[in-house]
């Protein structure tokens, strides 16, 4: 902390990933700039199809970018070669909805977790038998799971000790930054209670960063410090949790909001409808992407794309008309 | 409603799947409800519970090879546990109507959408082509579905998850059923969306007088959308009654637990959220006792024994709970709305 | 639809010149071997392996000898057997394609038919007898060879029963061509249609039954059942119109493998002159330009068969018409 503002953990510039479709090109991220700082939570949210989920493979790499930077801890990483990006591995660590599939189902949970101790060299060399061994305590305990664990199979678990389960794994190697794709989107919601609670206390004791990437707003408002919203492959909103969430800037990121069903009776009367379904992301609309389903469109939307700009309080929104 | 009948009666439904050995594993224990015409009743209950088993059961739906289904469902006085094939068939998609979570793969995909809502309509309906068409092109544009001709003619996969969930939709209500049975139907969709399909959902009473089982996970769409809401936990009813009340003074611990675990969107964030300790267990490893009691704050020796479902809450108002808490004389408080 | 249709013949053509270069090349341009004298047979005259490698222009470059084979083998029609006294072999083909065709064409009508109701009924009633049974009955015919099916079925039609009422319809071995009246065509043809279908109805009724059976535990059975449809039109309709996709394209490419010459051992056993026991002699008397002819007639039978298959497919899914 050198009086200077801190550099970001993780930094993506103008990333876009496209694919192609047939003859057409789909953009599934199109000039996404943010930034992550340490020991912060950024909630990455939006519909399917948004691409959230291919920004968070972007972010480390797990997809190739078509464009754009991403620079973690001040290094670009896409343009490192496979060998030197194998180095950073150890650093930034990703977990995923389906906590089964993500566990080969035919090894025990030790051998899965042990995985990448054996595969990476610890801080001092490589990790002897009892190194690892005394490793995998310490990390089924840190996620709330018995030490018998280690000896069973992933079928023998529910899905909320399996996604503990994924967890302890990404934590093996004591990263820096841990990018969760939907994880407690597949368990039911007396399970996701406990799994955003743990997500909150490993934060609190390791000082992780977090992306993490949901649909539910309610999750995402629970645990993020920051929100990025995502419309049609591009961040239309970024700001502070309790700001974009209290205080929309973006009619789409107010939309959201309002079709959420809370649990409370009588909640549905103030809401805003948004019409229609979201467009293929493989012929977005011209102008603002949101402008076909956008309450307060105006003629300058359906031509001029807006571009992210600040809207007061940290908060940006890519917007003509920002809600006040 | 008063003195009159329910349009639907279920009086402690029983399935049982065999377990080898000449065992049995019960999948819904002893679950007793009733719909009105025209109400909203919602079920929920995480997965496991036998929500979905309840429904399937009430339309005769279940073919897993010697399910056991005791109990009883009287429909407008007609029992249908056990009712005979033909019978069955007449009613369901006429009478009783159904809609599933995941509508891209719950419509058959080689053929369009309109010759499958046609094909419903001239099932329990004397009805030329040309009339059932004319009948599912009005049904598509009542669901808000646009340019409803040109959509008739379009496969499953060639709309968006919305479209495809209001053609399901518009294809049950096609013979105009008294119960519409919803299984997850918002749950696959996009909160957009599903907040599109929910106000349909609303209108559907209004506007074709339908009564509505909601099958669903999701408090936030039971607070919203159903009359009364039936909390199923393992199997067996854990507590039900009128929305509001449920939601403003659960007694059951596990309903309450369920609805302190939900992030509020509003107001204060918590530092940690209230959670319920461990999983739901296995249907073949459930307590002989209270199912809930493993994971329950308040267990203690009464709960040994299955408690029965007890009224409770306002005098009168139809909410009970199967729970000793009420009964002992020490409820549970009521949530802060 | 169309735009699918014309990119689908486009591809024909072109897998049917990679064939024709690829079997010439296999053929006339293997290295260490002299193509004239594989031509001309064994034993041949100096004469003779001049007069040939000057007619196919062995002393020319690779393309050239390519474009006269071809024209010979399409155009002029004029390649010869040196092996059987200069037969021409093309028309030798054309006379045994017919044969080849009626007796492939006969038994597939056999099997679809007889699988169709075979597979169906069985589904339809899973788990009982009847169902065993059938799959049984399946399994036998799958495990009878061909050419003892067909040598047991001459005896009983030939002589040992050929005098009873049963079977004295039955003429002798060979072929009548529908030329000479379909009675005849009809009555030399139904008994190899009967045996060659034994083996296939076998295999496509369990695989079909397989296949509904499975479509069984599809959600949109479910609905179809749920919309108060009775057993049979939910299996029909949505099981069976599902579950014959795949029954297509195995069908596609097992009777084109027949027509290119599978059906040699059935074509044996009943004295028919069709394009497997052309190909047979061609290979026993290493006829070179016979086999030459044989094979290309086989490959522009498989690719068109294949042809066919994907254009029912487009009738069939919608899903492949769109391109999905």
């Amino acid at each position: 902390m050198t009086g200077a503002a801190e550099a970001p953990l993780l930094e993506a510039r103008d990333l876009s990933k496209h694919y192609r479709v047939g003859r057409q090109v789909l953009r599934a991220v199109d000039g996404v700039s943010l930034a992550v700082r340490a020991g912060e939570t950024l909630g990455l949210v939006g519909e399917s199809g948004c691409g959230k989920s291919t920004l968070g493979r972007c972010l480390l790499r797990l997809a190739e970018p078509s464009g754009g930077t991403v620079a973690f801890e001040g290094t670009d990483i896409t343009r490192m070669s496979e060998r030197a990006l194998r180095r950073m591995r150890p650093r930034m660590q990703m977990v995923f909805q389906d906590s089964y599939a993500a566990l080969n189902p035919r090894r025990r949970i030790g051998d899965l977790v042990a995985e990448p101790l054996r595969v990476h060299p610890g801080p001092d060399g490589r990790r002897g038998r009892d190194g690892i061994a005394a490793r995998l305590a310490e990390l089924v305990r840190l996620v709330g799971l018995p030490e018998t664990a280690l000896q069973r199979y992933p079928h023998e678990f529910s899905g909320g000790q399996r996604q503990r389960i994924n967890i302890a794994r990404a934590l093996a190697l004591s990263p820096a930054l841990v990018v969760a794709d939907e994880p407690v989107s597949a368990l039911d919601v007396s399970i996701q209670a406990q799994i955003v609670n743990l997500f909150m206390d490993l934060q609190a004791r390791l000082g992780l960063t977090y992306v993490f990437i949901a649909h539910d707003l309610s999750v995402v408002r629970q645990i993020a410090t920051r929100v990025a919203v995502m419309y049609l492959g591009a961040v239309v909103e970024l700001g502070g949790a309790d700001a974009v969430l209290h205080a929309p800037a973006h009619p789409y990121t107010a939309a959201l909001i309002s079709a959420v069903p809370e649990p409370v009776v009588g909640a549905a009367s103030r809401r805003t409808l948004l019409t229609g379904d979201v467009p293929s992301p493989i012929a977005p609309p011209p102008g603002c992407r949101f402008h076909t389903r956008c309450p307060v469109v105006q003629a300058r939307c359906r031509t001029e794309p807006p571009v992210l700009r600040d809207v007061g309080g940290g908060q940006q929104a890519a917007c003509h008309f920002p809600l006040g | 409603m008063g003195s009159e009948a329910p349009l639907l009666e279920v009086r402690d439904l029983t399935i049982a799947l065999p377990a080898g050995r000449g065992g049995w594993t019960r999948i819904v224990e002893g679950v007793s409800f009733s719909i009105g015409a025209g109400e909203i009743l919602g079920l929920v209950g995480e997965s496991g519970s036998g929500k979905s088993m309840t429904a399937l059961a009430l339309m005769g739906l279940i073919d897993a090879p010697g399910a056991r289904i005791t109990g009883s469902a009287r429909y407008r006085g007609q029992e249908l546990i056990g009712l005979d094939r033909r019978r069955m068939r007449a009613l369901r998609g006429a009478e009783i109507a159904m809609i599933f979570q995941d509508p891209m793969t719950a419509m058959t995909p080689v053929h369009t959408i309109g010759w499958q809502i046609d094909e419903q309509i001239r099932a329990h309906r004397r009805l030329s082509r040309a009339g059932a068409r004319a009948r599912t092109v009005q049904l598509l544009s009542e669901m808000g579905v646009p340019d409803p001709e040109r959509a008739a003619g379009r496969y499953p996969h060639q709309l968006s998850g919305g479209l495809r969930q209001r053609a399901m939709i518009a294809m049950a209500l096609s013979c105009d059923p008294s119960l519409l049975i919803a299984d997850e139907p918002t749950t696959a969709l996009d909160v957009t969306v599903q907040a599109q399909i929910l106000d349909l959902l609303r209108r559907l009473r209004r506007d074709h007088g339908s009564a509505v089982l909601l099958i669903t996970h999701d408090m936030g769409v039971v607070a919203e959308t159903c009359d009364r809401t039936m909390v199923l936990y393992a199997g067996t009813v854990a507590e039900r009654g009128p929305t509001a009340a449920l939601f403003a003074r659960p007694a059951h611990p596990y309903t309450a637990g369920l609805l302190d675990s939900i992030p509020p969107l509003r107001g204060a964030r918590p530092a940690r959220l209230p959670q319920i300790a461990g999983a739901p267990p296995n249907p073949a490893e459930r307590p002989d006792g209270c199912p809930f009691q493993p994971r329950c704050a308040f267990g203690h020796d009464a709960c040994g024994v299955r408690p029965a479902l007890v009224a409770c809450g306002a005098p009168g108002d139809g909410q009970a709970v199967a729970c000793v808490l009420p009964s002992e004389g020490r409820p549970l408080p009521a949530r802060l709305a | 639809m169309i735009s699918a249709f014309a990119r689908r013949l486009g591809q024909t053509v072109t897998v049917l010149f990679g064939i024709s270069v690829l079997v010439f090349l296999v053929f006339f341009a293997t290295p260490g071997s002299d193509p004239t004298a594989r031509i001309a047979g064994r034993n041949a005259s100096p004469e003779t392996m001049a007069a040939v490698r000057h007619e196919y222009g062995f002393d020319r470059p690779l393309p050239v000898q390519y474009v006269r084979m071809m024209g010979r083998l399409f155009v002029t029609r004029d390649l010869a057997s040196f092996v059987d006294h200069g037969e021409l072999v093309v028309p030798e083909v054309i006379d045994a394609a017919p044969v080849t065709l009626s007796l492939v064409a006969g038994a597939a009508v056999i099997w679809i038919v007889a699988s169709v109701a075979m597979g169906t009924v069985a589904a339809a009633l899973r788990g009982t007898l009847v169902d065993r049974g059938l799959m049984m009955l399946g399994l036998v015919g799958i495990s009878m060879p061909v050419f003892w099916l067909g040598e047991v079925a001459n005896l009983v039609t030939q002589s040992r029963y050929h005098q009873t009422w049963l079977f004295s319809w039955v003429p002798g071995l060979g072929y009548a061509p529908l030329t000479q009246g379909p009675v005849a065509w009809f009555t030399h043809l139904a008994i190899p249609w009967c045996v060659l279908a034994v083996l296939f109805i076998g295999i496509y009724g369990r695989v079909l039954r397989a296949d509904l059976v499975s479509a069984y535990g599809e959600d949109f059975m479910r609905t179809a059942r749920a919309k108060g449809l009775s057993e049979t039109r939910v299996l029909l309709r949505h099981g069976l119109r599902t579950s014959l996709i795949t029954f297509v394209s195995l069908f596609g490419l097992d009777f084109a493998q027949l027509v290119g010459g599978g059906a040699l051992l059935t074509e044996v056993v009943f004295g028919l002159q069709g394009v497997g026991r052309l190909t047979y002699q061609g290979l026993i008397n290493l006829d070179l330009p016979l086999i030459m002819a044989t094979v290309m007639y086989s490959a522009v039978f498989v690719v068109l068969a294949n042809a066919v298959v994907d254009l029912v497919y487009l009738l069939l899914d919608p899903r492949v018409r769109d391109g999905l």
